[in-house]
């Protein structure tokens, strides 16, 4: 064997390389088959950062496809109902620098339910055929109305309406979702001093 | 002596318990209005169950409890109501939210109550029913429903039930002062909690030993009892629920568990109180003890105040000089808030009204710079690292916040007492905590909006499935139809059909354009050519059988005279037909195979080109230069005509039919000198 291998230097070589590379080919194919990931990674992981509203205000046509086209290279910033956190989160998750929102797209607005005045409803079912997450309940020539707690918002019924009675409404504070809000980060440095302020009182 | 365990951190701040704990509880009276928020706990609000106007006696329920989590209102005096709207209530958000009001027609009249004589023959279900009924929620602050709390759960046991007595807030006395005059009713509060219990090992009563008469009163009542009453050092806040059970037991509560997941069950003293009456006597929760105290007020001491009673009422009972007061606060100093406005209601979990001068408790100084010296870390009972917390709460990474287990932070205060920069840190926790809650809220939401989305396109996608196999099943069954009935295909009858007309409408076209005289003639001449050429072979025939001598001379040549008479016919016709349509005789005047109709324009110029070609070669000079000199002559003519009538007309071509003109007149003058040359040259 190792005279063989001495007489035959190159020829050894190339039959260990042939040898080696066999078996880890194989493995790879078979790693390649076996583990074969479904889909785009990343785009998932883009569309669990997304906020679901459907809105279509980044141009694309649903969330699930603006998150394949960030994972192909699409700018992180078209998301206003996401805003700045949205964008914050995507920039951690790509690893690429957090750009202000797109203005181009629309403005981070407070958080709005589409609200139908019944009264001037007419049924038409417009509105339910745009809806994009099924929240609008009714019938044809039947009165229809939001199913608050599915509406996301995003204002797709209000352009349909032939007799424009879809209101988008901010949602209210109730004592429920009140919450405490970040102290003013001043920090200035104290005096012993009292004001005339506090003098007079 | 019991073995108690300590907590980490904890503060000693100023008791300032001895002023209000000196006097017994007074009744505050029954005011002439009073406010029920239909929300005074944890949960769901409240249904109002009233109608304004409507008249209702003490204790009568008014707004009812709405899903699991959620507590009654109960009326805590008889009166009508006189509205259901919003009302200030008492909240740190200073908000409005919707109230009952009731005004009191002062004769206090109860409605019909009863209490239940033997508890212990009742099912423990129905028991808690009844507690559920009462409208009780945790007293201590929270407001927690505690029929929820007491619930049966499936298999967890309960080792031990924790009833909690600590108060260990700051100037705070009302469960000091219930546990020294009310102990019996604690205590027999307590042996119902036993029964719906049933804790497997023991029942103690944890009190901070700075209530020396009220431990002693309670050991009193506890005597003969499974009730074991612990007291433990003074220190600020062993009254957090996690850390009493820690300070009792030893045990620690798991980071976002229950005190059920250690096996222990939490009841304060003020609930006690209030299950003992709703069962014992039937009545609901309708009034509890609450502080008024601090410097502001001439009268410190604990009062037992109808639930609803305005916060105003009973400062106007304590000598209250808002002047001197700094702010209003409900609740401890360390946990209350600051109440904007006085005419909110005492309800279910307010302990305590404290009105400070500005002396006693000064306006927060303003927040300096973080200097890290880890005063906060030292006092975190949770031991949380509140510096941590503090930075990554201001810069908003809410994934590291939750990494240092932010929501375990009981928001007790004692970091931001601790700081010597006066950094109001748990202002900070409670707005990072709520963010964190929003997004997880958002989080669920988007599943939920992307699972309906999904859902939709999916039946989208299946609905317009169905709509294409329904009209394939259609045009297949209309192409059965059609085949069983050994019909052509419809489709391609009617393309059939359509062919049909438009081959139809183009062979009448060229008829209508071309004249019909002109394709009879066509006709005369074809015929005539045809004629022509039968005569020719016929004569030819003829010829040879003369010249081979055959039978058949005879009736060749009477084939031969038959065929000339047809062709002069023919030619007679021909004639006579140009005669009458002399317009088109030019053309059919020019040589026989030049005359061969084509209808094809183009094919015609070529031949008329080809025919003048050769006559231009048969042409001498002389006469070609002659043609060319007329023929620019006659163009010149036509150039200068067409230029008069430009003129004439003023049109806008003028210019340019004056340049032709002109380029014409150049021409011939070429032409005229090639001519006069070739002449010269020829005499020459």
């Amino acid at each position: 064997m190792t005279e063989l291998i001495a007489q035959y230097p190159f020829f050894a070589a190339l039959l260990a390389l042939l040898v080696l590379g066999i078996p880890f080919g194989g493995l790879l194919g078979f790693a390649a088959v076996k583990f074969k990931t479904e889909g785009n990674p990343i785009a998932d992981q883009v569309e669990s950062l997304l906020p679901q509203t459907q809105c279509g205000q980044c141009s694309y046509p649903g969330c699930r496809p603006y998150a394949e086209a960030i994972a192909n290279g699409e700018a992180i910033n078209k998301c206003p109902p996401g805003g700045e956190s949205t964008i914050q989160a995507l920039a951690d998750l790509l690893d690429v620098e957090a750009v202000p929102l797109d203005a181009e797209h629309g403005e981070e607005n407070v958080k709005t339910v589409a609200y139908i005045r019944e009264d001037e409803c007419i049924g038409c079912t417009k509105c339910i055929q745009a809806c994009p997450v099924d929240a609008i309940l009714g019938a044809a020539k039947q009165m229809h109305t939001v199913i608050v707690s599915e509406c996301t918002g995003c204002d797709l019924c209000v352009e349909p309406c032939p007799v424009d009675c879809i209101d988008m409404l901010p949602i209210e504070t109730t004592l429920q979702s009140w919450r405490w809000n970040l102290p003013k980060p001043v920090e200035i440095l104290a005096t012993d001093r009292t004001t005339d302020k506090e003098v007079a009182a | 002596m019991r073995k108690v365990w300590d907590i980490h951190g904890g503060i000693h701040p100023l008791e300032n318990k001895d002023q209000s704990n000196q006097l017994p509880i007074e009744f505050a009276g029954i005011p002439e209005q009073l406010v029920f928020p239909l929300s005074q706990h944890i949960g769901a609000p409240a249904v109002a169950i009233v109608g304004v106007g409507q008249k209702v006696l003490k204790g009568e329920m008014i707004a009812e409890a709405k899903g699991l989590v959620s507590v009654a209102v109960h009326a805590s005096t008889s009166g009508e109501v006189i509205a259901i709207q919003d009302n200030p209530v008492p909240h740190p958000s200073t908000m409005s939210a919707p109230c009952i009001t009731l005004k009191s027609d002062g004769k206090d009249q109860w409605i019909e109550h009863q209490g239940i004589n033997n508890y212990l023959n009742l099912d423990r279900t129905e028991l808690v029913n009844h507690i559920r009924n009462a409208g009780i929620a945790g007293m201590g602050g929270a407001g927690f429903p505690s029929a929820v709390k007491l619930s049966v759960r499936g298999e967890q046991t309960v080792e031990t039930l924790i009833i909690n007595g600590t108060e260990c807030e700051p100037y705070i006395t009302s469960d000091d002062c219930l546990m020294r005059e009310r102990a019996d009713e604690i205590i027999a509060g307590i042996e119902i909690l036993r029964y719906l219990i049933n804790p497997m090992k023991e029942t103690l009563i944890g009190i901070e030993d700075n209530k020396p008469e009220a431990i002693a009163a309670l050991n009193r009542a506890a005597e003969g009892t499974a009730i074991n009453v612990v007291s433990f050092p003074t220190k600020y806040p062993s009254g957090g629920e996690k850390q009493l059970i820690q300070i009792l037991t030893g045990k620690e509560v798991p980071a976002g568990g229950l005190p059920g997941d250690v096996g222990i069950v939490c009841q304060n003293i003020g609930t006690t109180v209030a299950i003992y009456r709703a069962i014992a006597h039937g009545e609901p929760l309708i009034s509890r003890i609450t502080t008024v105290t601090g410097n502001a007020c001439d009268h410190n001491t604990n009062y037992e105040v109808l639930l609803g009673t305005p916060v105003s009422y009973l400062l106007d009972h304590s000598g209250f000089h808002q002047k001197k007061c700094s702010r209003l606060i409900m609740g401890g100093p360390m946990m209350g808030f600051t109440l904007e406005n006085s005419n909110v209601p005492i309800v279910k979990t307010s302990n305590c009204i404290l009105a400070p001068t500005v002396d006693e408790l000064p306006p927060p100084t303003p927040a300096q710079a973080c200097i890290r010296c880890g005063m906060c870390a030292e006092v975190c009972p949770a031991s949380l690292l509140p510096q941590q917390l503090y930075w990554f709460s201001r810069g908003k990474e809410y994934e590291k916040l939750e990494d240092h287990n932010l929501m375990d932070c009981i928001e007790c205060g004692a970091c931001s007492y601790a700081c010597p920069s006066n950094i109001p840190l748990v202002q900070y926790y409670r707005a990072s905590k709520a963010d964190i809650r929003e997004q997880k809220q958002d989080a669920i939401k988007a599943e939920q909006s992307k699972m309906r989305f999904e859902a939709r396109q999916e039946r989208l996608d299946r609905q317009e499935a169905e709509k294409e196999a329904k009209r394939k099943a259609r045009k297949l069954a209309a192409e059965e139809r059609a085949r069983d009935n050994n019909n052509p295909d419809p489709i391609q009858a009617a393309i059939d059909r359509a062919k049909a007309k438009k081959a139809s409408v183009k062979s009448e076209k060229p008829a209508a354009e071309n004249a019909t005289e002109s394709l009879d003639r066509a006709r005369l001449k074809e015929v005539l050519a045809n004629v022509e050429k039968r005569l020719v072979t016929a004569k030819e025939k003829l010829k040879q059988a003369e010249q081979q001598g055959s039978d058949n001379v005879e009736a060749f040549r009477t084939a031969v005279e038959k065929t000339n008479s047809k062709y002069l016919k023919t030619k007679q016709e021909l004639i006579t037909f140009n005669a009458v349509n002399p317009a088109l005789s030019d053309s059919s005047s020019m040589p026989a195979e030049k005359k061969i109709l084509t209808g094809d324009a183009a094919q015609d110029a070529i031949a008329k080109a080809l025919a003048k070609r050769d006559a231009a070669s048969s042409m001498t000079d002389e006469e070609r230069l002659q043609n060319a000199v007329s023929a620019i002559t006659k163009r010149l003519q036509k150039a200068q005509q067409k230029l008069a009538e430009e003129q004439r007309q003023e049109g806008e071509h003028i210019d340019l039919l004056t340049n032709a003109v002109a380029k014409l007149d150049l021409k011939l003058a070429d032409a005229d000198a090639a001519y006069q040359q070739f002449q010269n040259n020829n005499h020459d």
